[in-house]
Order: structure tokens, then C-alpha cells, then sequence
């Protein structure tokens, strides 16, 4: 069996670490793009730190926005190029904290667009500071006691936080098995075709190991995602409204 | 009078000046003194076809105007004093990324929550703001609701010229006065007019479009210093704009932008006429600040006062520049007060009888 890598991931190699969960999440984003024909309609919309490496891997028209901002910067480049799929490739630390109001406010506005939020649960590139996700007890370089629910709060879940918002679709993968990674990309193919479609907003968090920043081994990563991470955030597809 | 002739607030008309030179994209947060740019948007971009969006907060708002410029439409935000904070960060995006667009600042009095009067408090976080990095951005300072109409398609064409965001200080004087204004002509923007605009990677194009604000792979600061640097040589050297109003044979030259400006030029024209030989440098630009106006002043000059609505007198370093400290520098300074023509007349009776004392 021939393993291609789609043509939109070939312009040049990229820079994660090894172990990283970002090279496969991104390539599954790029293959399902590939898949539908979407490859010279596509737009992609970056963050700042580890994600941002895509801007030099994909071959597809990019911009790289502020940090906490792609989802609102995507948002403002489909409503100028409404039949082209625009997707914000961002991290937790972005999604979930400092652009935590773009997030929230564009699934209010059913922005028609799809984030691909990856949730590795620390700020990888500024070198494994706690996230919004940090899990509780755990250890990072700004809460080396383990994070402490008093003093930090609970791990933002997004299911609470965007739930019972009429977004168009709602889900959460994971890359830490085969069948995961699978399942993550029908999450991924479905909110493409949503946005395709002008159901609106789509956001498809995927759990990701960060092996250089938890200290763990790319296979030790892998099992924690699976024995730790996935008991917190549950894997799954949580809200799926049909066309209007 | 043509029908493009009409009476509208400053605030409106620059809002409907920004639809007719092809604006098609506003994303704004309210704040007393400009909101009614906001307001006209919300109904007036329906009708053409556009994007009016209330967003969260000021950031969301210049940074999907990022992202709508970097799609190809002619966008606009603005705000006022607090929210103009705001948007330093998106401002400096811009720069980073070579994209125009079209920033407002409908100016309010005060640090802080100040209040909502005009004022011109901002002068130096327009001029030498900007948000992080080597940031200048062409600043247009309108003193009529025909100039702020004017310069609205004037800062759509420098910013697309040099792919950089331009901003607009007006006040709340102006943006809240209702005067007569013609409106340029109705005309549609091609948001595929420009090749940098991303709109998805065509196999047979050789290169992929990046809007990019990082400089991390690119291995080139040295080629990207001198692209920039070249950028701001040439908007100080082309993009100087001024009115002098009587300034060849001035024995005192006001420098005032703005609303200020207007009552300067009342007062020259009173002064006058009184035998007092009083002139007039009207800043339009206040980046690039208009050095080459000062060329006009004679050797007769005794000197140069500043009429500006500001405690600290915020106009007083680029003056300093730009006569290379060569006259001494007075001031009529006020904060939310509009300036009086009376008063400037006697400030300047006081410098030539040599009683006037110069700004800190």
C-alpha cells in the first residue's frame, strides 16, 4: 500500500518536534481538502507558535494572524470570499484563552467557517506553560507544584463552553490511535462539508500529544492521551444541526 | 447643486464616503464620538451588498478587518480614544503584513475613560503609536466634513499605493457637525483588482499567496529592513500634505490641525486685518508630518505657536523638528475647550511685544 502525503503538505518539511500530534492534524485537515477538491479554493488562517508552521508546510494561500485572533481574522477574509473554505488552525492556548471572546462570540455569530483547535493541553512553543487545558495536578513550567484548581480554575472544556451555542457542528477527536485518527477526520470532512454547505460555525477540537513538554516518551504521550487526557475530554461529535 | 451635494454629519458622511469609493467591509465596536459610523454601516452595507459586523470588541474588529484586506476587500474600522488603544495590535499586524486598510479615530478627550468632548489628545498615540515594531502609518487629520469625505478616498488610494494601513484622526467637533458635503461618486471595489490577495492556490500560479506577519523562516531581515525602510523614505518624502494660509511674510506662524485649524484660520483673517501679520500652517498629514510647509516661514518670524486641544501640547516636538529649533514655540493650549479666535489674536499681540512665554 502507497502513503502519499497530499500535495497541499508538500512544499516544505516542517519543524515539529518529534512525536508531535500538529503534523497529523494537519495533514488530515489537507487530505479531506484534497479529497473534496478543494485544494486550489482553500484558505488557511494561522496562529502564532507551533501551528504556525504550517504557513511554510501547506501549499495553500495563508494568513498568519495575531496570536488568539485567527478565528475572528478567518472570519473577516469568508465574509469577502464566501464560496471559498476558510479553515483557522489554532492551539488551545489561542482558542481557549487569549482569543477565548472570538471563539465564543463567532460561534454566537454562526461564523461560517471551521476551526481545527488543537488541544496538547500546554503553550508548546514558549516552552510548556500551563494552557486552559492543563488538567489539575499537572506539572508544567509556570505550575511546577501541578496545576491547582484554586488558584487556576478547571480545565476549560469546550462542549461546556460552546454546547448550547446553535453552532453547526461541535467535536472532538483525538490522534492517539488509528481508529481516533480516523474518526477525527470524518469530524474534520463533516464540518468542512458544513461550512461548504453555509450551515456555519465548525470547531473540531483534537486532543494532541506534546511529548517534548510533558516529559514523556512520543509512545508514553500517546498512552496518557488515552488513560488521562480522554477520561477529562471526551472524545466524540456533540453538536450537528442540519442545513437550515 | 449636483445631487452628490448634501448637509450630513462628519461621522456620516465618512461612512458613506467609505461605501462610495468601494468599502465593502466594517467591523466596529461602539464608542461615543463615532458610533454613528457604526450605526450607518449596519444599515447602509445591506443595500450594497456589504459587511457590516458589530464585533466583541475593538480587537476583533481591525483584526477581521485584517482578514478581510488580506481577501481583497477595501475595509474599514474606527473607533474612538479608549477603543483606538484597542487596536494598536492590529494595527501593527497590518504593517507586518503590507495590508491596507483604513483605520479611524474620531478622537475623545482624556486618558483613561476621559469623557466624551473633543478633544485632539491623540496626536501622539496616532503619530508615534502604532502597536509594537517599526511601526509609521500614514495619519490624515481632516477640519471640514468635506475633507474628512475627501479623505476617505484619499486613504483608501495611499493605503493600497503602499499596501500599508492608513489612519484617520478626526474629532468629535468634526464628526458630530453637520455641514455641506459633496460625496465622491458610487463605484465598486474588485476585491480581485490586486495579486496578493488570497483567494485560494490556482495550480497553474507559481507562487501561493501568504499574508504573512512573521518573520520566522524567512531568513531575510535584512531584505525586509530595507523594503520597509524604503516604504517610509517615500511616504516622507511624497506624502506630505499642508495648507499655509498667509505664512510668507508671518510674524507668527500657528500650526494647528483639525478643528483648531479652522479657528486659526479665522483668526489670521481677523488679525489681518488688524495689521497683525499672523499665519497659518495647516497639517493635513500629521504623518509624515509636513516639514517642507515650514520652508514658507521668512526671517521675519518671531515665532511659532501651537493651537491644539491638548494638555501637554502634543504638537510641540514635531514643530521643534521640523523649524530645527530654530524659533522659539508658543502655545495656546486648551483640552476640551474648542480654541478662540480672540485668544489666539492676543497671544499673538503678546509674542511680538515679547510677553509671551514659550511651552514646556
Amino acid at each position: 500500500m502507497g502513503i502519499k502525503a497530499p500535495e497541499l503538505l508538500m512544499s516544505s518539511p516542517g519543524g515539529f518536534c518529534p512525536g508531535c500530534g500538529h503534523g497529523i492534524i494537519g495533514r488530515l485537515a489537507f487530505e479531506v481538502i484534497t479529497e473534496m477538491g478543494l485544494d486550489e479554493e482553500v484558505i488557511t488562517v494561522v496562529d502564532v507558535a507551533c501551528g504556525s508552521l504550517f504557513e511554510f508546510m501547506t501549499d495553500s494561500d495563508v494568513v498568519s494572524a495575531a496570536h488568539g485572533r485567527p478565528i475572528i481574522t478567518a472570519a473577516g477574509v469568508k465574509r469577502v470570499r464566501k464560496n471559498n473554505p476558510v479553515i483557522a488552525y489554532i492551539g488551545d492556548g489561542a482558542a481557549y484563552s487569549i482569543g477565548i471572546s472570538h471563539t465564543i462570540w463567532s460561534a454566537i455569530r454562526n461564523e461560517n467557517i471551521t476551526a481545527i483547535v488543537v488541544n496538547n493541553g500546554v503553550f508548546g512553543m514558549t516552552g510548556g506553560q500551563m494552557a486552559p487545558t492543563t488538567l489539575i495536578g499537572q506539572k508544567t513550567t509556570s505550575s511546577p507544584y501541578g496545576k491547582s484548581q484554586e488558584k487556576a480554575g478547571e480545565p476549560i472544556d469546550v462542549v461546556k463552553l460552546l454546547g448550547k451555542i446553535d453552532v453547526a457542528y461541535l467535536a472532538r477527536g483525538s490522534v492517539d490511535s488509528v481508529a481516533n485518527i480516523n474518526k477525527t477526520k470524518q469530524y474534520i470532512k463533516k464540518a468542512i462539508e458544513k461550512q461548504m454547505n453555509k450551515e456555519g460555525f465548525t470547531f473540531v477540537e483534537v486532543l494532541s500529544p506534546c511529548p517534548t513538554n510533558w516529559n514523556l516518551s512520543p509512545i508514553d504521550s500517546l498512552k496518557r492521551i488515552k488513560d488521562v487526557v480522554s477520561k477529562q475530554f471526551e472524545v466524540g461529535e456533540f453538536v450537528e444541526r442540519s442545513a437550515k | 447643486m449636483d445631487n452628490n451635494e448634501v448637509i450630513m454629519k462628519g461621522n456620516e458622511a465618512l461612512a458613506e464616503a467609505a461605501i462610495r469609493v468601494g468599502c465593502r467591509f466594517f467591523s466596529g465596536y461602539p464608542i461615543t464620538p463615532q458610533t454613528e459610523i457604526l450605526e450607518y454601516m449596519s444599515w447602509r452595507m445591506d443595500e450594497v451588498g456589504g459587511e457590516a459586523i458589530q464585533t466583541e470588541d475593538e480587537l476583533a474588529g481591525i483584526n477581521m478587518v485584517l482578514g478581510a484586506s488580506a481577501a481583497g476587500a477595501r475595509a474599514l474600522t474606527s473607533s474612538a480614544g479608549p477603543g483606538f488603544s484597542l487596536k494598536q495590535e492590529g494595527i501593527s499586524y497590518l504593517v507586518a503584513a503590507d495590508l491596507p486598510a483604513v483605520i479611524v479615530d474620531v478622537a475623545r478627550i482624556g486618558n483613561g475613560l476621559g469623557d466624551i468632548s473633543q478633544s485632539q489628545s491623540d496626536y501622539h498615540l496616532v503619530t508615534k503609536g502604532n502597536g509594537h515594531g517599526d511601526t509609521m502609518v500614514i495619519a490624515l487629520t481632516p477640519a471640514t466634513v468635506q475633507e474628512t469625505a475627501d479623505f476617505v478616498a484619499l486613504a483608501f488610494e495611499l493605503a493600497e499605493k503602499y499596501r500599508h494601513p492608513v489612519i484617520i484622526l478626526s474629532d468629535a467637533a468634526i464628526g458630530q457637525m453637520m455641514e455641506g458635503v459633496a460625496l465622491p461618486e458610487m463605484k465598486e471595489h474588485d476585491i480581485n483588482k490586486f495579486d496578493w490577495t488570497v483567494k485560494g492556490h490556482k495550480k497553474g500560479d507559481p507562487v501561493r499567496k501568504i499574508v504573512n506577519t512573521s518573520y520566522i523562516c524567512e531568513g531575510d531581515f535584512v531584505g525586509y529592513e530595507s523594503i520597509l525602510r524604503n516604504k517610509y523614505n517615500q511616504i516622507k518624502k511624497e506624502e506630505q500634505r499642508w495648507e499655509n494660509v498667509e505664512v510668507s511674510d508671518a510674524e507668527v506662524v500657528i500650526v494647528a490641525y483639525g478643528i483648531s485649524s479652522r479657528v486659526a484660520k479665522e483668526a489670521v483673517k481677523v488679525a489681518r486685518k488688524q495689521g497683525i501679520k499672523l499665519g497659518l500652517i495647516r497639517p493635513q498629514t500629521i504623518t509624515p508630518f509636513p516639514v517642507k510647509a515650514f520652508d514658507e516661514i521668512s526671517k521675519d518670524c518671531k515665532g511659532i505657536m501651537i493651537v491644539e486641544m491638548s494638555i501637554m501640547g502634543q504638537l510641540k516636538d514635531d514643530v521643534k523638528l521640523a523649524t530645527k529649533c530654530t524659533l522659539p514655540i508658543y502655545g495656546y493650549l486648551t483640552s476640551y475647550i474648542v480654541p478662540d479666535s480672540e485668544k489666539i489674536i492676543a497671544l499673538a499681540k503678546d509674542i511680538l511685544a515679547g510677553k509671551a512665554k514659550e511651552v514646556v
